[in-house]
């Protein structure tokens, strides 16, 4: 195994272009921003679907559409479209966050126990305390948890998406390839594993963090 | 469209066909190996936690970063199509072993007590009782897993190696939508058929579901 490429010091300037903290603020951007518009669209549509049921049936099969979806397809598709640069890739990673999100939200809203929602109302609370005191913090969980896995596949898609011109970690491996830079491959593949999966678990500890001791049954 | 299916018609065969290949052969694989690893997760309680985090860091890898790693671990040309094939094999055990513990440990216990106390032994009460009652779960996980294969198979098409998604590459070369078209409905409609087989087969192995 030939981790030249990883511990060249080198390749750890900041203000290099192409060296990791380079790539990967490049990277991390593009999973915030997708996250971020993607959450806006989907997060609303799905706690209105949960919350009056109405629609249901785009809820579920959204999810479904969305995990068959092949991610290299939908990039290239983007990319030929409208021309290299972030706009389409950015569309095709946002499309990608939607319906987790989405799907999570409906999912969250639908498990809720009615009698606690009906409790809420009893209580003289308005709908739309209803929806941030009570129905939003029971249903975090669930939509938490499509939360993350739609920040997983933003970050893996994101890799691929150094196929299609930009930057990010995936350059390392698409470059390496390309070049038979094997020590770079590797280099960029590890680093691209830690930062899923520690992103995997940073995001895991937000969850017990947000989730009220309640929901959760910790007290 | 069509006149691009006429004329490479042999090539998107070709292509469908390895996709099948390689999406279909880890599933199986996956789905062999995760029975005994989830049973042991519900058998050895202890082992349970450690289980589920193992598979959520694994299945945490991004595909890419797995594909081109694999060839060091297993010393495989970068090209060999075994690559791509334990990659895919890893992401479904690690998605159904889980999935396999989840269902056996919602099955109800009073059923087990019944199994128990009718005279089955453990491994008896395991096949004929207690995996007959958990498989609606189990195979809820496995439709996840073949329709998450399906749409991954492509990425393999950036190392060489990646059925339909030789058509993307293909076509994002030539700045030419037809193939990628093609290559995304096919990918869809072969996820949606294999998602409906499993569907069937469940309601074959579980009549008493839809009394």
């Amino acid at each position: 195994m030939n981790l030249s490429y990883l511990f060249d010091a080198a390749h750890w300037d900041p203000s290099a272009t192409g060296s990791f903290p380079d790539l990967l603020l490049a990277h991390l951007g593009y999973v915030a921003l997708a996250l971020l518009i993607g959450t806006v669209i989907a997060l609303p549509v799905g706690l209105y679907i949960g919350h009056t049921g109405r629609g249901s049936f785009i809820a579920i099969n959204a999810g479904n559409a969305g995990r068959s979806l092949p991610t290299l397809g939908l990039l290239m598709l983007m990319v030929t479209l409208l021309g290299l640069g972030l706009l389409p890739v950015l569309i095709a990673l946002t499309v990608l966050v939607i319906p987790p999100i989405l799907t999570s939200a409906y999912a969250g809203m639908r498990t809720l126990d009615s009698q606690v929602v009906d409790a809420a109302k009893g209580m003289g609370m308005r709908p739309w305390q209803v929806l941030t005191r009570v129905e939003l913090p029971m249903a975090l969980p669930v939509l938490f948890s499509g939360f993350r896995s739609a920040a997983l596949q933003v970050v893996a898609t994101a890799t691929v998406a150094a196929a299609v011109g930009l930057s990010g970690l995936g350059r390392l491996m698409i470059d390496g390839l390309a070049v038979n830079d094997y020590s770079r491959v590797l280099a960029g593949a590890i680093v691209v594993a830690l930062l899923a999966v520690l992103l995997d678990l940073l995001l895991a500890q937000v969850q017990r963090w947000i989730v009220s001791p309640g929901v959760s049954k910790r007290f | 469209m069509i006149t691009y299916l006429s004329n490479n018609g042999d090539t998107v065969l070709a292509a469908l066909r390895q996709h099948i290949w390689l999406a279909l052969v880890p599933v199986l694989l996956g789905f062999v190996i995760a029975l005994p690893i989830g049973w042991l997760g519900v058998r050895f309680p202890w082992l349970y936690h450690p289980l589920v985090n193992v598979a959520g860091v694994l299945y945490s890898i991004p595909s890419l970063a797995l594909f081109v790693f694999l060839p060091v671990l297993l010393g495989t040309k970068i090209l060999s199509p075994l690559n791509i094939v334990v990659a895919l094999t890893i992401y479904t055990v690690a998605l159904l072993a889980r999935t396999v513990a989840d269902g056996l440990r919602a099955v109800d216990p009073l059923i087990v007590q019944a199994a128990s106390a009718m005279g089955y032994r453990r491994f008896k009460r395991l096949t004929d009782v207690e995996l007959p009652v958990a498989l609606p779960v189990i195979l809820a996980g496995l439709r996840s897993a073949t329709v998450a294969n399906i749409s991954l198979v492509s990425v393999g098409a950036l190392i060489g190696v990646g059925g339909l998604g030789q058509l993307f590459t293909r076509g994002f070369q030539l700045f030419y939508l037809e193939p990628i078209f093609v290559g995304i409905i096919l990918s869809v409609l072969l996820a949606a058929a294999a998602d409906g087989i499993i569907v069937l087969i469940q309601r074959a192995l579980t009549p008493w579901t839809r009394a």
